[in-house]
């Protein structure tokens, strides 16, 4: 199909092109990824809807500003590896990106092609024309190694190896300065690896991301858990020139009603980390026991809540029920995901709100006792405020609850590091350009500085960091 | 990294291992536990450090087998290593000049009683050891537990060894002779711990227990440590592992052990065929 002379009714006549997946009742016994990926011929229809446009709203939509007129262009003149390049410029983490970014709110947001068909649906599908390059670069053989600058003998010491501390080890070490990356978990890639299931990112995907860095010469120490086995101050001691925290937000919250230790309560981060860290899909062959309920609750309407659902359904539960206190258009989690577990089967229980867990003389939870709720004014977020309905108390039978509310920030560091400051939710306090934070020679980005927030948001920071960093170890000004 | 020096069973259930981990060794403190996994498919399960040297760069546990994991580690030979090892974790126990201590270990629980017996002795202190089990071969770490001491008191529960009884028993005398006990340290079945501290309640003696609940990450970032002290949840790897015995809600954390009790029967069936699960 020759593309380049189409007008620009022609390309909007195209409809959007949809990635085949897997079909539910099949994907549900497996952990699988679910959408399959573009075709090359998929992928080339769907750039043909660019519009080019020379105002590039999309570009403004994405975090990292990356080039997204270039590389849709690229992929229409076939030229995969120029395209690919083009995204890298600005992001290390396409073909996570591409795959577990809210383009909806972001990049396709402004996308003029959706505003002139009157639907976000239908702007182009830039996420997944960046997955599309991305699974090209990753099926040939290894990723290039990018060119490292001559050593400064200058050291970095990063502690956290999600996306944050990914993209600072990789824009520092690329700078010729020598990078340790402290992981206090056995396993790279923060919420990558723990968190988000593999059956919407694939673990070899961040494995191969965490690859180059070793390839590029980055150092990466698992199991040290910075804070413990040694502070920030003692690292600075042992000679590292600069520190970036990218922590992330790893404090779960839980409800705090009665019955919530119950056995069979879960946090999302509890189940998440057995189920994908630990894997727990596999056991007996993997160690680590996961409860196998049949009946489930999960609490809250986010990314962590579907991914907390969907995981459920793929451990065999007969029933599993979404319980959030909003309507769903409230829903912070991305529609692509609240639709994706509704396919699969996830029960929606909106407006509903759990008062206490009841157990049995074993400690084991029965049942939930939930509210109707419905909505009143806003609140301070904009969204209408849930008031619980008198009397509408009723309970729920469930053998398993996973609450998915929200997480905080972890205090382990500012803990050992007191002259770090925090704000009121212990988020740790940092310059929104430079990412520097109260002590001199650490920056810090991520979920850890922005709240639970997104992958292409820690990245991003990382970035910011990183200029930052090499800026400082180069001038040795603060 | 992480290499097996030593290995050697106390008694048939019970085996100490030295690792070296030199960083670890150097900074670890009396009270703290290493997460670890044997293998790549492995579960993290924590473990106290009993005793350290940092010159010479090892740690060492002393681990009861009870499941897979800790069965496989047992296998484990000097030279060969332990594939992921995270520490020190957890607070370490408030050392201080109080006056008399009183360390109660149970069974595997002597073995982290002994690196606080030690600390709170060099700080100090009259510490009078009392060590239970219910049979002879189950009192551990006698003669570690001796030097670490001013005075060590025996029980089992079956009389084989030392006094016959339970632990509290042996509080309850020291109480009677009207000893001034300014702290008691309680390590470690759960419901001996509940007991200790019912019993010293009665008494107002001030009382740290260290819990030994299920973890994932020891980083606190999975909560499935939690335990209720007072009326607040506390995650035990990150609060803990110690707390004032007569705040902890025992009955719950019972429970919570029990959670995956048929899984981590499976898990050993599954795997570890040839020698029958001990029975504890
Ligand atoms: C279940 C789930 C689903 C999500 N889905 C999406 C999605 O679809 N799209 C999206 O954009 N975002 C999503 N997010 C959010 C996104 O994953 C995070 O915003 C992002 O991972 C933050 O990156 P980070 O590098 O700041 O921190 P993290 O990814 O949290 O990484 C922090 C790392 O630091 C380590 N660490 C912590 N403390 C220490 C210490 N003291 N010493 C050493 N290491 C330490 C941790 O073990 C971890 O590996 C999701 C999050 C969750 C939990
Ligand atoms: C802070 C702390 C310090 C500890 N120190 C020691 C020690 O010095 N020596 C020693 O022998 N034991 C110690 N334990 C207990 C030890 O962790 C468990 O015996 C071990 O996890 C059992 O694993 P398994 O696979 O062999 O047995 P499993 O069959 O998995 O479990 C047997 C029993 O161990 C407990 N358990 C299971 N999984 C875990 C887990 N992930 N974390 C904690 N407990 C679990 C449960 O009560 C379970 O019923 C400690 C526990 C904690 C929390
Ligand atoms: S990084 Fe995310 S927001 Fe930016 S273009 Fe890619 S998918 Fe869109
Ligand atoms: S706004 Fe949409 S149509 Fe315009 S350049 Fe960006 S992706 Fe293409
Ligand atoms: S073990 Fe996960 S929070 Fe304590």
């Amino acid at each position: 199909m020759e593309k380049k002379g189409l007008t620009n009714k022609e390309r909007l006549a195209i409809p959007p092109q949809k990635m085949p997946e897997q079909p539910p009742h099949e994907r549900i016994g497996n952990v699988n990824e679910v959408p399959y990926g573009y075709s090359e011929e998929l992928a080339l229809a769907e750039a043909a809807r660019c519009l080019q446009c020379k105002n590039a709203p999309c570009v403004k939509g994405c975090p990292v500003a990356i080039d997204i007129p270039a590389f849709i262009t690229s992929i229409s003149e076939k030229n995969y590896r120029a395209s690919i390049n083009k995204i890298k410029e600005t992001s290390v983490l396409p073909a996570v990106c591409g795959r577990v970014c809210p383009q909806e709110e972001q990049c396709q947001d402004p996308c003029t092609v959706g505003k002139s068909l009157k639907s976000v649906d239908k702007a182009v599908q830039i996420g997944k024309l960046e997955r599309f390059v991305a699974d090209w670069e990753m099926n040939q053989s290894q990723a290039e190694v990018p060119v490292i600058k001559p050593e400064t003998g200058k050291k970095i010491a990063i502690i956290g190896c999600g996306p944050a501390g990914i993209t600072v080890a990789a824009d520092c070490r690329r700078e010729g300065h020598r990078v340790t990356v402290f992981e206090a978990l056995h396993k790279t890639g923060g919420v990558l690896m723990y968190g988000i299931p593999e059956f919407r990112l694939p673990k070899r995907i961040v494995a191969r991301d965490v690859d180059n860095l070793i390839r590029m010469g980055v150092e990466i120490r698992t199991n040290m858990v910075v804070g413990k086995i040694a502070t920030i101050d003692e690292l600075m001691e042992q000679g590292y020139d600069a520190v970036f925290v990218g922590t992330g937000a790893g404090l779960p919250v839980f409800l705090n009603i009665p019955g919530e230790n119950l056995n069979g309560v879960y946090s999302a981060n509890e189940y998440l980390t057995r189920a994908n860290l630990m894997q727990a899909y596999s056991f007996p062959d993997t160690d680590t026991p996961i409860m196998r309920a049949k009946n489930v609750a999960v609490f809250g309407g986010g990314n962590v809540a579907m991914d907390s659902a969907r995981t459920a359904l793929r451990l065999k539960a007969d029933n599993v029920y979404l319980i959030y206190r909003r309507s769903r258009d409230e829903m912070p989690a991305r529609k692509e995901e609240v639709h994706h577990a509704e396919e699969e089967g996830v029960q929606m229980k909106l407006l509903q709100n759990p008062v206490r867990f009841i157990g049995n003389d074993r400690g084991w939870v029965t049942a939930v006792e939930c509210l109707r709720m419905e909505l009143g004014e806003p609140d301070d977020s904009g969204r209408r405020r849930p008031v619980p309905v008198k009397g509408s108390e009723f309970t729920l039978p469930v053998d398993a609850c996973i609450v998915a509310i929200g997480n905080a920030s972890n205090p382990l560091i500012p803990h050992t590091t007191p002259d770090i400051q925090t704000n009121k939710w212990g988020n740790i306090i940092a310059d929104p350009e430079t990412l520097k934070t109260t002590k001199k020679g650490v920056f810090a980005g991520g979920d850890i500085v922005l709240g639970a927030a997104t992958v292409i948001l820690a990245m991003g920071q990382g970035r910011n960091a990183a200029k930052a960093i090499n800026e400082y170890l180069a001038t040795g000004v603060w | 990294m992480n290499t097996i020096l030593e290995n050697e069973f106390l008694s048939p259930q019970v085996f100490r291992m030295k690792v070296e981990t030199p960083e670890i060794a150097r900074k670890r403190k009396a009270g703290q536990f290493i997460i670890l996994r044997t293998c790549d498919t492995g579960e993290r399960i924590p473990l106290t450090i009993a005793d350290a040297d940092p010159a010479a760069g090892w740690i060492e546990l002393v681990v009861q087998v009870v499941g897979k994991t800790t069965e496989s580690l047992s296998k484990l030979g000097p030279g060969e290593s332990i594939c992921d090892l995270a520490g020190p974790l957890g607070r370490p126990t408030h050392i201080e000049k109080l006056g008399t201590v009183v360390m109660v270990g149970g069974g595997i629980g002597i073995a982290p009683a002994h690196p606080i017996a030690q600390a709170m002795k060099a700080a100090g202190n009259r510490v009078i050891s009392i060590l239970g089990g219910r049979t002879k071969e189950l009192v551990i770490m006698e003669d570690r537990m001796r030097a670490a001491s001013d005075e060590v008191i025996i029980t089992t529960d079956d009389g084989s060894y030392g006094a016959k009884g339970l632990v509290t028993d042996a509080i309850q005398k020291l109480i009677d002779e009207g000893r001034k006990i300014d702290l008691v340290i309680a390590i470690g079945p759960p419901v001996m711990m509940k007991f200790v501290s019912l019993l010293t309640k009665k008494y107002n003696i001030h009382t740290l227990v260290s819990l030994n609940t299920i973890m994932v990450d020891g980083t606190g970032m999975c909560g499935g440590c939690r335990v209720t002290v007072g009326d607040t949840s506390k995650f035990v790897c990150v609060d803990g592992p110690e707390f004032d015995g007569h705040q902890v809600n025992f009955d719950e954390m019972i429970m919570r052990l029990a959670m995956y009790r048929d899984q981590e029967k499976e898990s050993y069936d599954h795997h570890c065929k040839i020698r029958p699960l001990p029975n504890n």
